[in-house]
């Protein structure tokens, strides 16, 4: 029997004059772990909910077909009664977490099921243990950081044992190491428990070496459900933007593409592009000469600084300190990329740039206004007409001025519309231009297109740019210069090519896999490296 | 000012014991009437605060405590008609007419105040003491969904704070004129209501909606703890003490037409034995964890 069982499914929301999922038919086998892609408003997260059965009985609309899910039919069993049967987690951790303690949370589904309370005391405790939050049973879920929130979340969905847990776009509110995490803690529920895993995921480095099938989506349709190998090479023809950067990296040197960087290297290493790793080539040693630093600098001396943070603190006043003595100098027009953890200081560095925060000691100094936009768009859009948020050269430079947006109530527009909105409100008019602009982690839960839009639109800015970011793909693509920050202090500042080949959470796939070598970090630039070498093997040798 | 696990012993009683003692305070507030009496019963909250760890979270909210207790007592002292020993004429005043303070007025305003501080006091003990999860448990066989709305209301107050805090640094970062007030209202109704709508999802998808009630066991419930067992015996003697106290006029007051509060040894005994049994459980740290 089938985990889960999609049958000629065709959903539509209400008011939508289009279906969200289009004829969709699928049996996933109980075990797999499933990757569901696609580009933002595919039906990746509506296939998620009509598995978890909140389609159509959270959501009303138009239902036709049938799901079934550990043999329940999805149209008489409403998400109440599935949710034995169905774990599910979605991308924000702070709506999902509805009691007051961990414990409490990991309990309640529990209890929902009127389970006696032995048998909710062990199912907390080993939820618990397989996630490694045992030392946070007792402590209050509001205290929690958005990691940890996310894991106590993905333990309340796994306590109750579920066969089938669908999780959606979960990483994407996480810094990579704990996305990396939490991808590994659903790998061992996965293959010790056998639980079926169904995941919708925009950042397919992460988690396609995980997987066993991918499925992906366009326009509420099934267009590819295959393993990852094959999936990456149908996107490869068909859909260049789902391919992972490792997976365009071997297409543009004619190697089949593989998932993951291990794979990716043995099929570099197989071609003798790699040396071998038992023969202990230092990444570091290759080709010094093409590394390119892509305009990075810090302004020519003498020119005045766009914003410069001279020693500046951020201490709680019954806490801890959040920025230590950071001082950084932005030039006019220059391009930053802010990366580092959760909690490192990243948000509060801007905030203090934009002078929401006072510094508790150092200076701030700015060359002009600086706009600042926050984690959430929708939190600026406070009128009923696209036309009444921002000014007329604003929405013109976002590409979002014309007719067609005009009347439009803001919190209709998609996402990334949302996103571009809000920045024409932060850029202001033309008679009062900002200096620097910052945007605090534009690019949570945003397809790779969209990203790249979004970068596209941000180099055409005159103003300088920091952008605190999680994405080091987003990074390489856009930045002339990237600050790493770590518990408050910048722990590296430089050129991308140089910040992002240097390790593993804050590298993208190519340096990864090239191991950093030549300072490559986008698939074109990796295969320009390696093609452009004489003998393929000096590249790490 | 919400609930955090600490190491003390009225944390790590059960619910129902630090509800149990809670209430057997506010009772007692409201039960006795003696101004030294319930003094008492205000330093034993106060001591029941700093012994569980809560004493700055009680500090704090004192603060807002006391103004409302002068409120009272200047209130009740311009209303109140009683009273023999007047202490200040404020001849024909609008709205009030003749006005004439007395002390018996001031004094009984300064009683009602003292206790709308002990029942303020008693919420914030019981609020950072007592387990809101285990108090949803209490009352799910009762009435499972009002009391998880309840719950849910609380651990909705400190995302909700958040959000506004979100909202209004957003706002601060507009350029120009800010938006109208009507329009900020606007968005931040829709802000909580998208709020309400994701919290629904997740409620759903954990079964909430198809909540059945647990079955009752024997061997299921955990036995009684030391804490528990103390809680619950400090709570049955505080009560006792003020319903024996007016039962008998031992702490008899009385403010009209002339203030009538007895002290002696009685009083003192019962002052006494009420801090007493009120801080006896706290003596006993033996199991307490984090």
């Amino acid at each position: 029997m089938s985990a889960v069982s999609l049958d000629h499914v065709t959903y539509t929301y209400p008011g939508a004059s289009r279906p969200a999922l289009r004829n969709v038919t699928l049996q996933i086998a109980p075990g797999e772990l499933v990757v569901v892609v696609g580009t933002s408003g595919s039906g990746k997260s509506t296939l998620l909910r009509a598995v978890s059965g909140l389609v159509p009985h959270f959501h009303g609309g138009t239902f036709a077909g049938r799901v079934e899910v550990g043999g329940l039919d999805t149209r008489a069993h409403g998400p109440g009664e599935l949710s034995a049967a169905v774990g599910t987690l979605f991308q924000d951790p702070e709506t999902q977490v509805v009691m007051g303690t961990v414990r409490g949370e990991l309990g309640f589904g529990l209890e929902n099921r009127g389970l006696p309370a032995a048998a909710i005391a062990r199912g907390v405790e080993e939820a618990a243990l397989a996630l490694g939050i045992a030392h946070l049973l007792d402590r209050p879920t509001d205290e929690l950081s958005g990691g940890e929130l996310q894991r106590v979340a993905l333990g309340a969905a796994l306590a109750g044992r579920p066969s089938v847990v669908v999780l959606d776009e979960p990483t994407s509110q996480l810094d990579p190491v704990a996305g990396d995490e939490l991808i590994g803690l659903l790998r061992r529920a996965n293959e010790d428990a056998d639980t079926t895993i169904v995941l919708a995921e925009h950042r397919l480095e992460r988690c396609l070496a995980a997987a066993d099938r991918v499925l992906a989506l366009d326009a509420g349709t099934i267009v590819c459900d295959a393993p990852p190998t094959q999936f990456l090479d149908w996107a490869g023809r068909s859909a260049p933007s789902l391919q992972t950067p490792g997976a365009r990296l071997l297409s543009a040197l004619g190697v089949a593409p593989a998932p993951g960087v291990k794979r990716a290297r043995a099929a570099l290493r197989a071609r003798g592009w790699l040396p071998d790793p038992v023969q202990g080539a230092s990444p570091a040693n290759g080709v010094a000469g093409r590394r390119r630093r892509r305009g990075w600098g810090r302004g020519a001396p003498g020119t005045a600084a766009a914003l410069a943070l001279d020693g500046v603190w951020c201490e709680l006043r019954s806490g801890p300190a959040i920025l230590r003595g950071v001082s950084l100098t932005v030039a006019p027009g220059e391009r930053i990329a802010l990366m580092g953890r959760n909690g490192a200081g990243k948000s509060t560095l801007l905030r203090h740039a934009a002078g929401l925060d006072e510094p508790t000691r150092g200076r701030v100094r700015s060359a002009g206004r600086v706009a600042l936009l926050l984690q959430n768009p929708t939190d600026y859009l406070v009128h009923e007409r696209v036309d009444h948020e921002a000014a007329p050269e604003a929405l013109a430079l976002v590409s979002l001025a014309g007719p067609e947006y005009a009347e439009r109530h803001p919190r209709e527009l998609s996402g990334g519309e949302r996103q571009r909105l809000a920045l024409a409100v932060v850029l202001g008019p033309a008679d009062e231009p900002a200096a620097v602009v910052c945007l605090d982690e534009p690019t949570r839960g945003m397809d790779r297109d969209r990203g790249q839009e979004l970068s596209g639109l941000l180099r055409k800015l005159d103003a300088a740019v920091v952008v605190a970011t999680h994405d080091p793909e987003f990074a390489a693509g856009f930045a002339q210069r990237v600050v790493l920050l770590a518990d408050g202090g910048v722990i590296a500042d430089g050129p991308p090519a140089t910040v992002l080949t240097g390790g593993s959470y804050f590298a993208t796939e190519t340096a990864r896999i090239l191991g950093g070598a030549g300072g490559a970090l986008t698939p074109a630039e990796g295969a320009a490296l390696i093609a452009g070498a004489p003998d393929h093997s000096e590249v790490l040798v | 000012m919400i609930y955090r696990r600490r190491a003390s012993p009225l944390h790590s009683a059960r619910a129902a014991a630090g509800c149990a003692y809670c209430l057997a305070l506010a009772l007692a507030g409201l039960i006795l009437s003696d101004p030294v009496a319930l003094g008492a019963a205000a330093l034993a909250v106060i001591g029941a605060a700093v012994a569980a760890g809560v004493g700055r979270q009680l500090g704090r909210a004192t603060l807002f405590a006391l103004p409302l207790a002068v409120a009272i007592t200047v209130i009740n002292a311009l209303v109140t008609r009683d009273g023999l020993t007047v202490i200040l004429r404020l001849g024909d005043l609008p709205v009030l007419g003749q006005t004439d303070v007395t002390l018996e007025a001031t004094v009984y305003g300064a009683v009602l105040g003292l206790r709308a501080v002990i029942l303020v006091l008693c919420g914030v003990l019981y609020t950072t003491a007592v387990d809101p999860d285990e108090v949803l448990r209490l009352f799910r066989r009762l009435s499972f969904r009002s009391a998880l709305s309840a719950t849910l209301a609380t651990r909705m107050v400190p995302v909700l704070i958040r959000d506004s805090h979100r909202l209004a640094d957003a706002q601060r970062c507009r350029p120009g004129p800010p938006p109208s007030k009507v329009a900020l209202m606007r968005a931040a109704c829709s802000g909580v209501l998208d709020r309400a709508l994701d919290v629904a999802a997740a409620l759903e998808v954990r079964g909430y909606a198809a909540a059945r009630r647990q079955p009752h066991s024997r061997e299921a419930r955990a036995p009684y703890s030391r804490h528990d067992l103390a809680f619950l015996a400090s709570s049955v003697a505080v009560l006792a003490l003020a319903v024996i106290a007016r039962a008998t006029g031992l702490a008899a007051f009385s403010a009209y037409p002339s203030l009538h509060a007895p002290f002696g040894p009685g009083v003192l005994a019962l002052c006494a034995a009420l801090l007493a049994c009120a801080l006896a459980p706290f003596a006993d740290r033996r199991g307490v964890r984090a």
